[in-house]
C-alpha cells in the first residue's frame, strides 16, 4: 500500500488497463502535449492538469492520440471506435465543454445498444473534469453530472478520493457501456492509500464512510470531503451522522440510501450541481416514494444557488455549500418536530 | 480498369435491389403499412453501390437518415432489414431503431443516423482501428449536401486528415437539404473544394454514373489502405422523390423531375454502358430484375406478417444485461 494522489491513481488505472488490453487507447486534446507531432523532441506534458503524464512514453502515439481542439470529433470518433470493437478513453478536458459535443454522447454513444438491438457494445469512457473551488469561473467550473445521469444508456461516476478513483476507473474501462467519469479538479492533489495492483470498485455500489443513527448524509464528489470535516462538530452537537458516498450516480445504490434512512429517519444530500432538477432532488424524491413512513423530518438537499459559478474568490466560496451550512441544516433536521 | 463480368453483375444487383426495394417501400408507405417516416434513395443508387463494391465486410460505413440504399449496398440481410423498417421484433435492431436507425454490424454497417452529419465522426472512429490495432480497413461516411454544412463533418474531416486515417468522405449532393436547394445553402457552392481545404484529395463527379463513382472509390480505398489518409468524393445525383415520403416538393418543378428520370437514371445509364460494350447480356440483367422483385416482395410480406416486439422489451438493452 502506497500513498498516491487522486491524479496518480487515475494515471495508474489507465496504465494498468492499457497494459492488460491492447484495445484500450486514450484520445484527447494535449494528452501528450506536442508529442503528437512527429518532429517534437521535448517531454510529453500529459495534459494541462498532468492527468495523462507518462502514457505517451509508455505506449506511444498509436495509443495516446493527441487531437485538434475538436470535441465533437473526439467524442464521435471515440463512439465509433467503441462501436467497432476498440475500448477508447476519451478525455473531455473540462466537463463544461459537453455543450459542444453532447450529440455524440447522448444521441449516439448512449443509444447504440438500444437502438441497434444489442448488436454491439459501446465500451467508452469519457474522463472529464468537474467542479468549482479553484477559480476557473463560469465556463470551467460546472458539475453537470445531473444532466449526464438523466440520459438512459450513460453511466456516471463521481469518485471522491484516490482509492475509489483508481478502482472506479478500472471498472469503467472494463464496462461495456459508455461511462462518464467525473474527476473533480479540486481533488487532483488529494493524497490517499492506493494499492499498486489492479482492483475494481464496482459501479453502482455506494460506500458508508461512517455509521450513525440520527441523520443520513449522502455526499457527492467534492462534498464528501467537506462533510467529513464536519463530523467532529456534528458529534459535539450531539448529532450522529451516517455518511454515504454513492461513488456512482448511474447506476445508483438506492438500496444503501433506503436502508440508511430507515435507520436514521432523516436525509440530507450534498450535491454540487445546479439545484433545479439536481441529482440530489432525485435522491430525495426516490426516498420519499420508497421509505416515506420512515421519515421523521422533511428531506433536505444542499446545492449551490441557481446561478453560474463565479470567478471572484469570495463569491465562489459563497457558492459552494460550506461546513456552517451543512452543520446548520443537520441541526434543523435533528430538531425538526 | 475493366471490371470483371462478376463484378459488373454484382454492381448491377446492388443498384437494382435498391431501386426495387425503394419503389416497393414507396407503395407500402402509400398503403399505410410502414409505421415510421421513410426517406427514399432512388436516383442515388450508383453512389452507395459504387463505393460499397470496393469495400470488404470488415470495412465499415456510417450512413444517414436516407440509409436504405447504403444498407443494401453493404449487403445487409434483406429480410431482417425489411423487418426493421416495419419495426418488427426480428428486425436487425429488434424493432427499436426503425428506418432512420438501421444498423448491421455483421457487415460493417455502423448505422443509419437521424442526426444530420453526426455519422462523419463515427466513421472516423471506426478508422482508428488502423492506427491502434494495425488493422487493414477502410471506413466510409455518406454525407448529404445538407449535412456538408455541419460542424461535425468539418471536425471529422480535420481529425481524419491530421491523423491520416483511412476514411472516405462520400458527399451525396442530391440537390436539396430537406426542402432547401444546394445553390442556397452551401456557401461557396463547392463541397469537394471544402474537403480539399482540409488537405485531402477530392473528386467531384456524376453520381448517376456508377463507373465514375467506382473508379474514384477504388483509388481512394487504395490510398486509405496504404496509410495515406482520407479522401473526399462529391457525387452529384438528384433524388427522385421528396425529402421524406409525403413531401409535396413545392420547391421544385415537375419538369425537373421528368428531366432527372429521363437523363440521369443510374440503372439506365449502367445498362446502356455494359450492353453497348457487350460486357453483359441484356437477358442476364432481366433475370436479375425478376429475381430481385420476388426477393423484395417476399421480404416485405414476411415482415408484415411477423410480430412487433413484446412490450416487455421496452426497457431492455439500455445497458448491458445485468450491469444496471
Amino acid at each position: 500500500m502506497t500513498i498516491k494522489t487522486y491524479r496518480e491513481a487515475i494515471i495508474e488505472a489507465m496504465i494498468l488497463e492499457m497494459k492488460r488490453d491492447e484495445k484500450v487507447f486514450v484520445i484527447g486534446e494535449d494528452i501528450s502535449g506536442g508529442r503528437g507531432c512527429d518532429d517534437f523532441e521535448g517531454e510529453a506534458a500529459g495534459g494541462p492538469m498532468g492527468l495523462t503524464q507518462g502514457l505517451w512514453d509508455e505506449f506511444g502515439a498509436k495509443r495516446v492520440i493527441d487531437t485538434p481542439i475538436s470535441e465533437t470529433a473526439i467524442m464521435g470518433a471515440a463512439a465509433g471506435a467503441a462501436l467497432s470493437g476498440l475500448r477508447p478513453i476519451a478525455e473531455l478536458m473540462f466537463s463544461d465543454f459537453f455543450g459542444v459535443c453532447f450529440d455524440q454522447i447522448y444521441n449516439q454513444a448512449a443509444k447504440f445498444r438500444f437502438m441497434y438491438g444489442d448488436q454491439g457494445a459501446t465500451p467508452l469512457v469519457i474522463r472529464t473534469m468537474i467542479g468549482a473551488g479553484i477559480g476557473c469561473g463560469p465556463q470551467h467550473s460546472q458539475s453537470p453530472y445531473s444532466i449526464f445521469a438523466n440520459i438512459p444508456g450513460l453511466k456516471v461516476v463521481t469518485p471522491s478520493n484516490p482509492y475509489d478513483a483508481k478502482g472506479l476507473l478500472i471498472s469503467s474501462i472494463r464496462d461495456n457501456d459508455p461511462v462518464i467519469f467525473c474527476e473533480h479538479k479540486a481533488l487532483l492533489g488529494m493524497d490517499g492509500e492506493v494499492p499498486d495492483d489492479s482492483y475494481e470498485v464496482p459501479l453502482g455500489k455506494g460506500k458508508i464512510l461512517k455509521e450513525g443513527s440520527d441523520i443520513s448524509i449522502v455526499a457527492i464528489g467534492q462534498m464528501v470531503g467537506v462533510v467529513q470535516n464536519c463530523i467532529k462538530n456534528l458529534e459535539q452537537k450531539g448529532i450522529s451522522a451516517e455518511i454515504i458516498d454513492p461513488r456512482s450516480l448511474s447506476p445508483f445504490d438506492d438500496e444503501m440510501v433506503y436502508d440508511s434512512v430507515e435507520k436514521t429517519g432523516r436525509l440530507l444530500v450534498l450535491d454540487e450541481s445546479n439545484p433545479v432538477c439536481s441529482f440530489g432532488s432525485w435522491i430525495t424524491s426516490m426516498v420519499s416514494e420508497e421509505v416515506f413512513s420512515s421519515l421523521k423530518a422533511p428531506t433536505k438537499v444542499l446545492t449551490p444557488p441557481h446561478c453560474p459559478v463565479p470567478a471572484a474568490p469570495n463569491l465562489e466560496a459563497a457558492y459552494l455549500p460550506d461546513m456552517e451550512t451543512i452543520i446548520g441544516a443537520s441541526e434543523n433536521l435533528k430538531n425538526y418536530t | 480498369m475493366q471490371l470483371s463480368k462478376d463484378k459488373l453483375i454484382d454492381a448491377y444487383t446492388r443498384m437494382k435491389k435498391i431501386r426495387v426495394f425503394e419503389e416497393t417501400m414507396r407503395d407500402e408507405f402509400a398503403k399505410g403499412t410502414v409505421p415510421a417516416f421513410i426517406h427514399l434513395y432512388i436516383g442515388q443508387e450508383a453512389i452507395a453501390s459504387g463505393i460499397c463494391v470496393e469495400l470488404n465486410d470488415n470495412d465499415t460505413i456510417a450512413s444517414t437518415h436516407r440509409g436504405h440504399g447504403h444498407c443494401l449496398a453493404k449487403n445487409s440481410d434483406l429480410e431482417r432489414m425489411t423487418m426493421e423498417i416495419f419495426c418488427r421484433a426480428d428486425g436487425l435492431c429488434e424493432g427499436k431503431g426503425g428506418s432512420m436507425h438501421i444498423a448491421d454490424l455483421s457487415v460493417g454497417m455502423l448505422g443509419a443516423n437521424a442526426i444530420v452529419g453526426a455519422n462523419a465522426p463515427i466513421a472516423v472512429g471506426a478508422a482508428l482501428r488502423q492506427r491502434v490495432m494495425g488493422e487493414n480497413l477502410v471506413s466510409a461516411a455518406f454525407i448529404g449536401d445538407g449535412a456538408s454544412n455541419q460542424g461535425a463533418v468539418f471536425e471529422a474531416m480535420n481529425l481524419a486528415s491530421v491523423l491520416k486515417l483511412p476514411v472516405l468522405f462520400v458527399f451525396e449532393n442530391n440537390g436539396y437539404a430537406e426542402f432547401t436547394g444546394v445553390d442556397y445553402h452551401c456557401g461557396g457552392g463547392d463541397i469537394a473544394g471544402r474537403a480539399e481545404g482540409f488537405g485531402m484529395p477530392s473528386y467531384k463527379l456524376d453520381g448517376s454514373d456508377f463507373f465514375a463513382v467506382q473508379e474514384a472509390a477504388a483509388e481512394a480505398v487504395e490510398r486509405a489502405r496504404r496509410g495515406d489518409g482520407p479522401s473526399a468524393i462529391e457525387c452529384y445525383a438528384k433524388r427522385w422523390y421528396g425529402h421524406f415520403e409525403g413531401d409535396p416538393q413545392h420547391y421544385r418543378t415537375k419538369e425537373e423531375l421528368e428531366t432527372i428520370r429521363k437523363d440521369s437514371d443510374p440503372l439506365k445509364i449502367f445498362r446502356q454502358k455494359v450492353e453497348d460494350a457487350g460486357l453483359v447480356e441484356s437477358s442476364d440483367l432481366d433475370t436479375i430484375d425478376e429475381d430481385l422483385l420476388s426477393q423484395v416482395t417476399n421480404a416485405v410480406e414476411k415482415a408484415k406478417n411477423s410480430p412487433l416486439p413484446n412490450v416487455e422489451e421496452l426497457t431492455t438493452n439500455v445497458y448491458e444485461k445485468g450491469s444496471y
